[in-house]
């Protein structure tokens, strides 16, 4: 059994002008352990699928169909307070902006404590052991130091670094990452994302892994998901996407990320990214129409394609 | 002087905590301090009147009727023969209780009901809202007027008047603050992290909301005292007997043209406290605003 299945979810805003289709019926599974990366252009709904995992909603939002199984329960119909025992605890999720995620009143002490007193029932003083442990084990120099600050005094990717300790220190089955390096450069992103890596390994925690960034996905995870438009287009094992993606939303999104890489960008991957254009998957059309059909077609095993590639 | 100079290199190291920032910044700031000065004087005297008024609230000397200052009435006596120095002395304990627990009263409900209707939003929200649109909508001193005048005088019925008043206004302002945190991320990640609305609202909107309930409360104050004046002054205020600066100043209009001391005092009392509000409030809220603590 999967740790977590998503079957058919739709996640629909209600607003004045009438209803926003989020997430419009997408379905995959996560084994424990594993991770999954679901990659797609801003609003193409990634991030609302993850938040409707632990229904993190605003106040108009809505599961409106579908179900979400995490371990053996079907999660989608729990109520708040049920849910409250789960986020945290069994799913940890950490966000874009490390920097605004910690509240600026609270020493990271406090806050890092306040999890395990709440989820583990920790008395505060194995509260604080634990916390400084876990700060060591996402490598932080000088915990003690960090222990007694307060976010302001702290840079981006220490607390990263400490969201990713907060998210974990409950040994969450299900890690869901949301662009968690976006706001950060290059060497530190490079320097979370292997602390991630060896983590996952360590605790067996499974991660989805949300980013638009398609070199950060190659790293992290072993299958990818492509949404567009809130719809899946193509989900693959991550080799297999990368060497062979049929969808051409697909292709398009490859190309724009190897347009950096000049050799690659000379044998022939931007040209594919034009000749689509000319074809019926013209760019606007595309947007127009929504994606694509709700069928899918199988390239492969674990390789699937949202249909309309199949009319070619 | 050693603690001084550690004090400075701290805050410009900027590693104070938030709190030891602002305490700093007031700690720098004159007007403030003189603001809280005078308040810390003002209490005493409130606590300890008793002690320090040369003559009791209500004691009479007949013999010295409208008695111009002199050294056995350092500012004179009234026209049943009280002393005035000490009328202004025990005012001060009303003027202050009357303050501070309308004050606290407004605050406790506004709190809630600017808390709930910041968090909740939707249909909430709208009701909490337009009912205190329709109480500011209603002069706040005509309003207490409106209630004394229908629940009749007393201490508890004009602190209640008051304190209904200030109720829109401190829900309005609360509203806005944590309306501005919760979209901050902090929040959601906490909402991720399992806590529940109430730990929320608590926890973590409540003490990044205080800034701005510290700097009404203060300002608040000032307020209600003005207002207790006034409604003493037109003559709903408390029983005749009781020293209160507004009936003082009613009381010693009559005189006005030839014994001057008997309003001018009190005036100047209800004006230095006002005053002495509105700088400690004034300082406090620019020690918790970055942009005008550096200037």
């Amino acid at each position: 059994m999967s740790l977590l299945e998503v079957r058919e979810l739709q996640t629909y805003f209600d607003t004045r002008r009438g209803v926003v289709k989020a997430v419009d019926g997408i379905s995959f599974t996560l084994e424990s352990g594993k991770g999954l990366g679901i990659v797609g252009e801003s609003g193409s709904g990634k991030s609302q699928t993850a938040m409707s995992i632990i229904q993190l909603f605003q106040h108009n939002q809505r599961i409106a169909g579908g179900s979400i199984m995490f371990d053996g329960r079907q999660i989608s119909d729990y109520t708040d307070s049920q849910l409250e025992a789960i986020r945290g605890n069994e799913i940890s999720i950490i966000f874009q902006e490390p920097m605004s995620s910690l509240n600026p009143v609270f020493t990271v002490s406090k806050q890092l404590c306040e999890v395990l007193i709440t989820h583990q029932n920790m008395s505060s003083e194995d509260a604080k052991a634990k916390a400084y442990e876990m700060l060591k084990a996402v490598k932080i120099d000088q915990p003690e130091r960090v222990l007694k600050s307060y976010p302001h005094q702290l840079s981006g990717g220490m607390s990263q670094r400490v969201m990713i300790a907060m998210a974990l220190s409950c040994n969450p089955k299900l890690l869901i990452a949301d662009e968690p390096t976006t706001a950060l450069d290059v060497i530190i992103q490079a320097e979370i994302l292997k602390l991630m890596n060896e983590l996952k390994e360590k605790l067996n925690t499974a991660i989805l892994f949300i980013t638009h960034d398609l070199g950060v996905v190659s790293k992290m995870v072993d299958n990818v998901v492509v949404m567009h438009g809130g719809k899946i287009v193509e989900s693959a094992p991550v080799k297999v996407l990368f060497k062979s993606a049929k969808h051409p939303y697909t292709k398009r999104l490859i190309a724009a990320f190897l347009k950096t890489d000049i050799r690659r960008a000379n044998e022939g991957e931007t040209l594919d990214f034009f000749e689509a254009e000319n074809d019926q998957y013209d760019f606007q059309q595309f947007r127009d129409r929504g994606v694509a059909d709700d069928d899918f077609y199988q390239v492969s095993a674990g390789h699937m394609i949202a249909c309309r590639l199949k009319k070619k | 002087m050693r603690k001084r100079e550690k004090l400075d290199q701290l805050a410009i190291s900027g590693s104070l905590t938030p709190w030891q920032e602002v305490r700093y910044a007031i700690s720098k700031d004159n007007r403030a301090l003189i603001g809280l000065a005078f308040i810390a004087i003002l209490v005493f005297i409130a606590i300890f009147a008793e002690f320090i008024a040369p003559y009791g609230m209500r004691e009479q000397n007949l013999q010295n009727v409208l008695q111009a200052p002199t050294l056995q009435h350092w500012l004179g006596t009234d026209d049943l023969g009280r002393d005035v120095l000490s009328r202004i002395i025990f005012g001060t304990r009303t003027s202050l209780v009357i303050g501070v627990s309308a004050v606290s009263i407004a605050l406790a409900i506004g709190g809630v009901l600017g808390l709930v209707s910041g968090y909740f939003k939707g249909i909430i929200d709208i009701l909490i809202m337009r009912v205190s649109d329709v109480l500011l909508a209603i002069p706040s001193i005509l309003l207490a007027i409106a209630i004394v005048a229908s629940f009749g005088s007393g201490m508890f019925n004009m602190i209640v008047a008051i304190a209904i008043g200030n109720i829109a206004i401190f829900a309005r302002i609360i509203r806005s603050s944590v309306m501005t945190v919760t979209e901050r991320q902090f929040i959601e990640a906490s909402h991720a992290l399992g806590s529940s609305h109430f730990r929320i609202l608590t926890k973590h909107i409540l003490p990044n909301v205080l800034s701005p309930i510290i700097v009404q409360s203060s300002l608040g104050i000032a307020f209600a005292i003005l207002a207790a004046a006034g409604l003493g002054f037109i003559g709903l205020g408390l029983e005749a007997s009781v020293a209160e600066w507004g009936l003082m100043l009613s009381s010693g209009r009559a005189y006005i043209r030839t014994q001057t001391y008997l309003t001018i005092y009190p005036g100047l009392a209800i004006m230095l406290t006002i005053l002495a509000f509105n700088m400690l409030g004034d300082g406090i809220r620019d020690a918790f605003d970055p942009k005008m603590r550096d200037r």
